[in-house]
């Protein structure tokens, strides 16, 4: 008989771990360090006890599957813990600032949850009969109505499901606007300032892009914009107010030019949040443009929720515009105008991007924010986007370098470059070290027309003390890449992950579990 | 042989008609680390400042613009599980694609050695 283990010690229990400053589970205090859910648990653990299925003969042959699937074994309470802390691991807009953009970074208020939870708009599926979804289509032939009066425009396409999808409903209704006029025009122009999604669009429809340089100021180079005109040209489209965060002064007159050689102007509408309420596109000869509703009216993309992306559009290209949308009737009921009543409704429409009507949930949410803000809450919305911005900037261009800074006030977000860094010291390090600040750091080298860029969008969300914390941290850290800190170079130190492998992880990426190991 | 540049930081090394085209060290070091390369297929056809090529790094998706028109005749196909040779060896094991120019008069256009050094010491 062995002698009894009086010091309880098994193999299983790992070796203490008594020296330097890890501990012994990888957890520090409160910050759990949580292991994929297949390492967690074992395949024979199940949450709820099920009877074994009675023997049944497989009439699969031999294509029936003889080995495990290698499902993880969790019981409840383990699943439970596993998902909590990865949510605790999690970074958002209802945690802390986030300077990414309004796409992720727009308060949603908690006023358009209720609203989009009301019995009536939660459950109403689009195979519903019409008269009995009556005040859905409503919602969204008000929604429309705000955001065409909103733009200035002559009609909107409500069936985009987020901003590219948005593009490419604009661009395919240019197309079609060229071919009802018999004209086989095959290039967009794209300036540098334009929104990478841009040129991609493009392309996707069959044109072929042309770039368009930008100024010393960083707009569009009128100028090169006008001597490439002609009689080849489809159209241009432009981000406006764009991605260095500059206002396009020129927009109308570059819409003259373009509609005086025959062309169409495609606005990319993603930073409207700059401008709602106090500049109509449609004044600025715009022909379309899409709205990203989770970018302006507030609908919670980065928070997980799905986009949308309404386009509206100039009385040129409307006749083209896709099906299906809402018609008001003679009698004040709604309905849909589909494939069954186009060629009396809306005969030279290009056709049907989704199944059904677009964003439901997202159309309640940006009208309750459009009528709970009223024309005066919007325009403060974008007087406010753009001071807080402007506040970034001006605060933060003694330490970083601001490109376009003298070139006056910016709209949406401030952008800084890496000039002035110590030598070997990026934007990257940068960012690394505003995690440790307990910030998400801001867009990184986007745009690409200057050097190592730090695109700040700090949206009218914030309070001047959260924007205070924020610019104190960043101008921090900004020191540091200045004076050379080697500390900088291995941030973040304080995050459940250190300095992660991004270029491992771009060129051997790991996407799936297969059986017991990781495969790319 | 002759080594070309273009202003767009791809290099060109003619023999004949036949050229190799990969991007500069400058490039390599702007776009820091390379994780794909999208390289053409042989036998398409290029005009000069067409995009063939795109290569992807942690920072950005970049098109390679053909320094000259012609004929695609073969892609470097290591490239494929070692996309970091455009950062380790731009200039040479690193190249992109070789190609048969159809009009050697293009490169007059082209900057040597000397006039591109100046050139991306002005950027």
């Amino acid at each position: 008989m062995n002698a009894p283990n009086t010091a309880g010690w098994r193999p299983e229990l790992g070796e203490a771990h008594i020296a330097g400053d890890e501990t012994f589970t990888g957890n520090r205090a409160l910050m759990l360090d949580e292991r994929l859910i297949f390492e967690i648990g074992d395949a024979s653990t199940t949450g709820v006890d099920i009877d074994p299925a009675p023997a049944a003969a497989s009439r699969l042959g031999n294509l029936a599957r003889s080995e495990a699937i290698g499902l993880p074994g969790l019981s409840e309470p383990e699943t439970v813990r596993h998902y909590t802390r990865l949510s605790r691991q999690n970074y958002g807009i209802d945690l802390g600032f986030f300077p990414l953009g309004s796409c992720t970074m727009k308060h949603n208020p908690r006023l358009n949850e209720a609203v989009a939870r009301m019995k009536g708009f939660k459950d109403v599926h689009p195979l519903q009969p019409r008269e009995t979804v009556q005040g859905a289509l409503a919602v969204i032939d008000e929604l429309a109505h705000w955001l065409v009066t909103l733009t200035g425009m002559d009609s909107v396409a409500m069936s985009p499901k987020a901003g590219a999808h948005g593009e490419l409903c604009g661009i395919l209704a240019i197309k079609a606007a060229l071919e009802a006029r018999g004209e086989d025009r095959k290039v967009i122009l794209v300036p540098e300032s334009a929104h990478g999604t841009n040129p991609a669009t493009a392309a996707f429809a069959g044109f072929s892009v042309e770039n368009i340089p930008a100024t010393e100021a960083g707009r569009v180079d009128l100028a090169a914009l006008k001597a490439r005109l002609g009689p080849d040209v489809a159209g241009v489209m432009i981000t406006n107010p764009n991605t260095c965060g500059l206002f396009e002064p020129d927009l109308k007159a570059i819409s003259d030019a373009v509609h005086a050689a025959g062309g169409y102007v495609y606005c990319d509408g993603a930073n409207f949040n700059a401008i709602v309420g106090k500049v109509r596109p449609g004044d600025l000869g715009v022909d379309a443009m899409h709205i990203n509703l989770h970018k302006t009216f507030s609908t919670p993309h980065g928070g997980g929720g799905p986009g949308s992306g309404p386009v509206v559009l100039s009385a040129a290209l409307s006749p083209y515009a896709p099906l299906p949308y809402v018609k008001r009737e003679a009698d004040g009921s709604l309905r849909l105008v589909e494939e069954e009543t186009a060629a009396d409704d809306q005969p030279a429409s290009f056709g049907r991007m989704v199944a059904f009507h677009g964003q439901m949930g997202m159309f309640t949410r940006a009208l309750a924010y459009i009528l709970s803000h009223g024309a005066d809450g919007l325009k403060q919305v974008a007087e406010d986007a753009v001071l807080n911005a402007n506040y970034v900037l001006r605060s933060l261009e003694g330490v970083l370098d601001a490109p376009f800074g003298h070139s006056g006030p910016c709209m949406h977000e401030a952008l800084f470059t890496d000039d002035g860094f110590a030598e070997g010291f990026s934007t990257l390090d940068v960012a690394k070290g505003l995690i440790d600040e307990g910030f998400h750091p801001m867009t990184v080298y986007f745009p690409l027309v200057v050097h190592g860029a730090m695109l700040v969008e700090p949206t009218e969300t914030e309070s001047k003390a959260a924007l205070d914390q924020f610019i104190g941290a960043l101008r921090s850290v900004a020191l540091r890449a200045k004076q050379g800190d080697p500390a900088l170079k291995s941030a973040p130190h304080f995050a459940p992950r250190r300095r992660l492998d991004e270029t491992l992880a771009a060129r051997k990426p790991v996407l799936a579990w297969k059986g017991d190991k990781a495969e790319g | 042989m002759t080594r070309y540049f273009t202003k767009d930081h791809e290099w060109i090394d003619v023999d004949g008609t036949s050229g190799i085209v990969g991007i500069t060290d400058y490039a390599q070091s702007q776009l820091g680390d390379i994780t794909y390369v999208d390289l053409p297929a042989a036998g398409s056809a290029v005009k000069k400042g067409d995009a063939p090529c795109v290569v992807d790094s942690v920072k950005a998706a970049s098109d390679v613009y053909s320094p000259v028109s012609g004929t695609i005749a073969a892609a470097n196909d290591a490239l494929g599980d070692t996309p970091e040779l455009v950062n380790t060896d731009p200039e040479q094991g690193g190249w992109l694609f070789r190609i048969d120019l159809s009009d050697a008069a293009e490169l007059d256009g082209l900057m040597d050695k000397a006039a591109y050094d100046a050139y991306i010491a002005e950027l």
